[in-house]
Formats: structure tokens, C-alpha cells, sequence
């Protein structure tokens, strides 16, 4: 049996460096440097492990992108990690694309290049709104399995552990399903040489939104259902006092704490 | 007036603090409706009616507890036809963030997640988020159907607000999807008898330089001091040394309470992203250099070995 798994990648600003807004309210792309987004190589690994340890030889894992061109970037580095293909859905007509918007466009990629399993972050480290998966499942009308720190696929059946806020639960699904991954899914393994090598022959599929039959109204800024009216810098703390322990530190700052009514 | 929808947070009928921090930001845009699921719904009704609920549509079913969200969704989703509200409240925690996000798709409305405040305003409700680790502020609107919008903890104060909370059954039919994935083996969180860390008004978390899982007892002793919750870096769950549900940061939780106290802890964006809006910070750290510094009203360069056990004994003593 062959297994289709599709990983949902996304191209993120550095966390580390300087994120801006740009004067139309989106994310300034221009002043910061971009890369494949921590939380989706735990995916990329994810789906690797699920693929080497399917029993029949044809498993494969497609790693698939909407983004800005640059975000080939995030694409190659996963073929790098070892994915065998990649699909880029790249539009100027995306520019300003809202979660609702992007779970249209990557639920019809995904239906296009065909799956048995999609695996996701569990949260963009630029967006941080860990709402994708959940709207991938119900827009392609197949179980969601998400924020697992544990995953496996057992015949036509994904099962996994989730550590939720009130209890661990043990979770199953039929295949096909969509999954999320945790960064306590097991650490991402790092691109080879030969891996770096190898995805420079790796096939890029390019992908419209004429392609995928989706209007330009239905996305980008224009067609969000949701604006951004404004976007201030938050003023910098102000400075605060900083003593050195000369013995006597942890008494300071229980006065400290007085002083503020704490206790 | 118009009906604003809240859905409720609760453990076996007790409500949990977000909920009724919603409420009271219900209020501002029209009547809140609370939606109370699962076993234990109906005794949520009387706490919800003293925060302002004018209604509370409760049910429960095994599917509820049996499988992941998409219940929970069907049940929300015939609350949401039954009343036709203004706006659709969840409180933002990993599943609330997934119920709403399978609303808004099925009822074509747009989303705005982990919002720190909201008001009411002349285009529908105004979102206030705080973006990339902090470093923004962002009003943002939902301008496609109804607003569904997800609220951080802490976001507003509890007021207590009398209202009728006449209880009504709500009748929810599951469609395929709802048994789609099946819950087969739960494990209680074991209660630490400590505040729940999202909720509490002081956190008091260790980092890499607590060194050793039998070293955080002293962070434990402090927080304990104060009546405070516990947190950890990454660095520090990563160890082993604490568990991961007491993670603070980007891949753990985000917490903003009165006072956040960060020892042994360098202060890493990620770090930053999940306590950035804590009020006060104070951080003890050996390091002069340490970024952690760049946030903190009162900073300590010290030995945590020697600052957190001494302000342990100096707060127990003024305590008495
Ligand atoms: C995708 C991603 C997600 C992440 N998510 C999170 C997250 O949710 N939460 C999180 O915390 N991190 C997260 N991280 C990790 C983050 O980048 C840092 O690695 C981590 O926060 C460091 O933890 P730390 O400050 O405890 O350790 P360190 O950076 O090693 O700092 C330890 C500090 O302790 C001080 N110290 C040592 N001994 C003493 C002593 N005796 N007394 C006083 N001070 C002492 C040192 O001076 C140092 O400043 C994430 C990283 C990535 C890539
Ligand atoms: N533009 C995108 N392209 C591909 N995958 C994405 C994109 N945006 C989000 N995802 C996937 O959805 C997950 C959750 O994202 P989010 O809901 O934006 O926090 C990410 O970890 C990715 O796996």
C-alpha cells in the first residue's frame, strides 16, 4: 500500500531578527532574513520517521509551501532533510493572505497533489495562531490528530499522544487524517551534504491560483476576513533598577516586592 | 441588545477564570449567551448568571469527552444558529484556539486569535493582539461574518454582573466527522495544589540555571511563599527537570500576571514571547549581560543559590 503524506511547511521571518510591519499593515518581508519555520521541521522529521518506517517501499512525502518566492528557501531545506517532492503555491494575488484564506489555498493543493496524510506544525513562529490544522480537517472532511508530541501510523490507522492543558490523551484515527506535531515530537534531524546535493535535483512543482480554481477575490488582502486597523511598537520597558548581590540581594528585592504591594 | 456567544471553559461544572474574564468583555458588545458542554454543564449555569450570562445553553454527551473537537464544534455551531449572536467568544487555549478555527470555517466568518483586550466599535469589535514576541501592539476587525475571536487569560478583570442565566437545553446532532478521532485512554493532570499557571496573578519560573530537577524545590519554596504558580524555560523541561506543562514561552504557555519572577533564565525571544505583558518583572541571573535584564523592573546579578532561598525567608518572615 502506498502512503501520500503531504508536510505543510511555512517560510517565516527570523525570530531573532527585527520584525516589522510594512506600511500596508502585513509583515515587512524585506528587512529580515527568512527560513523554513522551526516548529515544521519537527513535521518535516515527523513525516520522514512515518515514511521510513512504512513497510511497503512507496511511501512519499511532499513537502508543500504558500508563499512569497523566496519561501523556495523553506522548500529546499526540507527536500534537504530528506522530503522527495515539493508543491509552491506562489500568486501576487496571495499578498496579505489570512488563516481563513491560507487553509483554502493549502486545502486545494493538498486535494491536488493527492494524500493519505497531512502533517502540520503546531504553530507558525510568526503568526503563532496554531489554527491551520484544525481548519485543514474541516475543510477537507478528514479527522484531525493534532499537537501530538507522539506519532505513529499503523496500517490505514495514525494514533498519537496529546498533551492537553487538562489531561494526556491517546488519540486514533482512520487514514486519511491531518496531523500536527509538537516541538516535543522528537528533534529534527539536520540536512546532510548528500541530502543538500540530492534536493538540488528534487522536482519544484509551481502551483497558481488559476491553478487550484480559486478566485484572487477569495484571498490576499483585499478578500481577509479579517483587517488590521493599526500596528504600534511597544514603547521599551523602561529601564529598570539593577543591583548587584553584595549579600544582602534576596532582602532588596523582598523590599522591592513591599514597595509594590505583592506583599 | 444584541447576543454575544461565550463559549465556557470548565472542569466538572467549575468554571475556569478565563470564562468569566469573557464575560465581562462579552458585556461590552451586548448579552452574553454562554455555551456550557460535557458532563458537569449545568451546574456552571449559577457562576455564569452572577458574571452576566442572560442565558446558558448547556448539553452533554459521551461523545463530548469520547472525541477530539469536532463534537464540541457541532454542539457550538447549533448554539451559534440558534441565537444568530454578534460575535462568537472562546477562550484561547490550545483546544478553544481549534474549536474556533472550525467555526469560522463552517460558518464563513473570519478569525482573530489570542486577543488581550477587545471593545466594542462602530465596525463591530475591535481586537487588540500583541504581535512578535511582544513588540507590537495590533488592533485588528473581523470583516467577513460573524466575529470569532479567541481571548488570552488575563485579559480582563472578573465583575461580578447579575443576570437572569435562565438555563435551556441546547439539542446538537453530530455530523460523520464528530467520531472521526477517537479519545481511547486519558490521563488526568495530578493537581499541584499551586494556581493554574495561565490564570495566576504571580509566576515564578526557573531556567538552565537552576541546574538539576531536585533544585527547583527552591524555586517551588518561593513560589509557595507567595501564593504563586510555577513556570520553566525550555531549557529547564528539555532537561527533564520540570514538566512541560509548566513551560513558559512560544511552544509552551503564555502567561501575563502581576508579577513574573525569572530566575537562572537568559531570557531567549522564545522565552520572552510567552511573558513579554507580565506587569512587573523581576529576574535574579549571575549574568550582568543577560538579556532577560532589557525587561525587568528590579533585576538581581547574583547566585539564584544564594537570592531566591534568602527572599524565601525575608517574604515568610514579613508574612509571619
Ligand atoms: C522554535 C523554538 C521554540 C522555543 N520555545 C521556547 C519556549 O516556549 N520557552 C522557552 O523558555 N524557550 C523556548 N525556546 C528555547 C529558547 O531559545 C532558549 O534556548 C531557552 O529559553 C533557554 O532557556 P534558559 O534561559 O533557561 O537557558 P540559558 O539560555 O542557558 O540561560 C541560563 C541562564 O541562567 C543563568 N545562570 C546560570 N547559573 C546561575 C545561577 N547559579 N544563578 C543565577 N543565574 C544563573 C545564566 O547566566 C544564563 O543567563 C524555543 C526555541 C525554539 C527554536
Ligand atoms: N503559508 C503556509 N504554507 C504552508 N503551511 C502553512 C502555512 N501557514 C501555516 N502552515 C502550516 O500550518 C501550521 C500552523 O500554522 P498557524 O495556524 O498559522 O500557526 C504550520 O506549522 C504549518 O505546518
Amino acid at each position: 500500500m502506498s502512503l501520500r503524506i503531504v508536510v505543510c511547511v511555512k517560510y517565516v521571518p527570523d525570530a531573532t531578527g527585527d520584525r516589522h510591519f510594512a506600511d500596508d499593515l502585513t509583515l515587512d518581508r524585506d528587512d529580515v532574513d527568512g527560513l523554513l519555520s522551526e516548529l515544521d521541521e519537527y513535521a518535516v522529521e515527523q513525516a520522514l520517521q512515518i515514511a521510513g518506517d512504512h513497510t511497503g517501499d512507496d511511501a512519499e512525502v511532499t513537502v508543500l509551501t504558500v508563499g512569497p518566492e523566496d519561501a523556495k528557501d523553506a522548500l529546499r531545506k526540507a527536500l534537504s532533510m530528506g522530503a522527495d517532492k515539493a508543491v509552491h503555491v506562489e500568486d501576487d494575488d496571495l499578498h496579505g493572505t489570512d488563516a481563513l484564506g491560507t487553509s483554502l489555498v493549502l486545502a486545494k493543493a493538498i486535494e491536488k497533489t493527492g494524500y493519505d496524510l497531512v502533517i502540520c506544525g503546531m504553530a507558525s513562529t510568526d503568526g503563532t495562531m496554531g489554527v491551520l490544522p484544525a481548519m485543514l480537517s474541516e475543510r477537507l472532511g478528514v479527522p484531525q490528530v493534532t499537537l501530538l508530541s507522539e506519532v505513529s501510523v499503523d496500517g490505514g490507522t495514525v494514533k498519537g499522544r496529546r498533551d492537553g492543558d487538562a489531561a494526556t490523551v491517546r488519540l486514533e484515527a482512520s487514514l486519511p487524517a491531518v496531523v500536527s506535531v509538537t516541538d516535543q515530537s522528537g528533534e529534527a534531524r539536520y540536512p546532510s551534504f548528500k541530502g543538500i546535493m540530492a534536493a538540488k535535483k528534487k522536482p519544484v512543482e509551481s502551483l497558481d491560483l488559476g491553478d487550484l480554481d480559486i478566485e484572487a477575490g477569495d484571498v490576499g488582502l483585499e478578500g481577509a476576513w479579517t483587517a488590521v486597523d493599526s500596528a504600534t511598537e511597544r514603547p521599551a520597558r523602561t529601564a529598570g533598577t539593577i543591583v548587584n548581590d553584595e549579600g544582602k540581594g534576596g532582602d532588596e528585592l523582598a523590599e522591592f516586592l513591599v514597595s509594590q504591594k505583592f506583599i | 441588545m444584541a447576543e454575544v456567544l461565550v463559549y465556557v471553559d470548565h472542569v466538572d461544572g467549575a468554571v475556569r477564570k478565563p470564562t468569566l474574564e469573557l464575560l465581562t468583555l462579552a458585556r461590552r458588545l451586548g448579552d452574553p449567551v454562554a455555551v456550557s458542554l460535557g458532563a458537569g454543564a449545568a451546574d456552571t449555569a449559577a457562576k455564569l448568571a452572577e458574571h452576566g450570562a442572560v442565558k446558558v445553553l448547556t448539553a452533554d454527551a459521551p461523545e463530548f469527552a469520547d472525541y477530539l473537537v469536532v463534537p464540541k464544534v457541532d454542539a457550538l455551531q447549533a448554539a451559534y444558529e440558534s441565537v444568530s449572536p454578534a460575535a462568537v467568544l472562546v477562550p484561547s487555549s490550545a483546544e478553544g484556539k481549534e474549536i474556533a478555527a472550525r467555526l469560522a470555517v463552517r460558518i464563513g466568518s473570519g478569525l482573530i486569535t489570542d486577543a488581550i483586550d477587545l471593545q466594542a466599535g462602530d465596525q463591530g469589535p475591535v481586537a487588540t493582539q500583541s504581535v512578535f514576541a511582544a513588540a507590537y501592539t495590533t488592533n485588528s476587525r473581523v470583516t467577513k461574518g460573524t466575529p470569532v475571536i479567541t481571548v488570552k487569560p488575563n485579559a480582563a478583570p472578573v465583575e461580578p454582573a447579575a443576570a437572569a442565566g435562565t438555563v435551556e437545553a441546547l439539542a446538537v446532532t453530530f455530523g460523520e466527522a464528530a467520531t472521526g478521532t477517537k479519545v481511547v485512554d486519558r490521563t488526568p493532570r495530578e493537581s499541584t495544589g499551586r494556581p493554574e499557571l495561565t490564570e495566576a496573578a504571580i509566576v515564578v519560573s526557573g531556567g538552565r540555571g537552576v541546574n538539576g530537577a531536585e533544585n527547583f524545590a527552591i524555586i517551588e519554596a518561593l513560589a509557595d511563599s507567595l501564593g504563586a504558580a510555577v513556570g520553566a524555560s525550555r531549557a529547564a523541561v528539555d532537561a527533564g527537570w520540570y514538566p512541560h506543562s509548566n513551560q513558559v514561552g512560544q511552544t509552551g504557555k503564555s502567561v501575563s500576571p502581576q508579577l513574573y519572577i525569572a530566575s537562572g533564565i537568559s531570557g531567549a525571544i522564545q522565552h520572552r514571547a510567552g511573558m513579554q505583558t507580565s506587569k512587573t518583572i523581576v529576574a535574579i541571573n549571575k549574568d550582568a549581560e543577560a538579556p532577560i535584564f532589557d525587561l525587568v523592573d528590579y533585576g538581581v546579578v547574583g547566585d539564584l543559590f544564594q537570592v531566591v532561598p534568602q527572599l524565601t525567608e525575608a517574604i515568610k518572615a514579613r508574612k509571619g
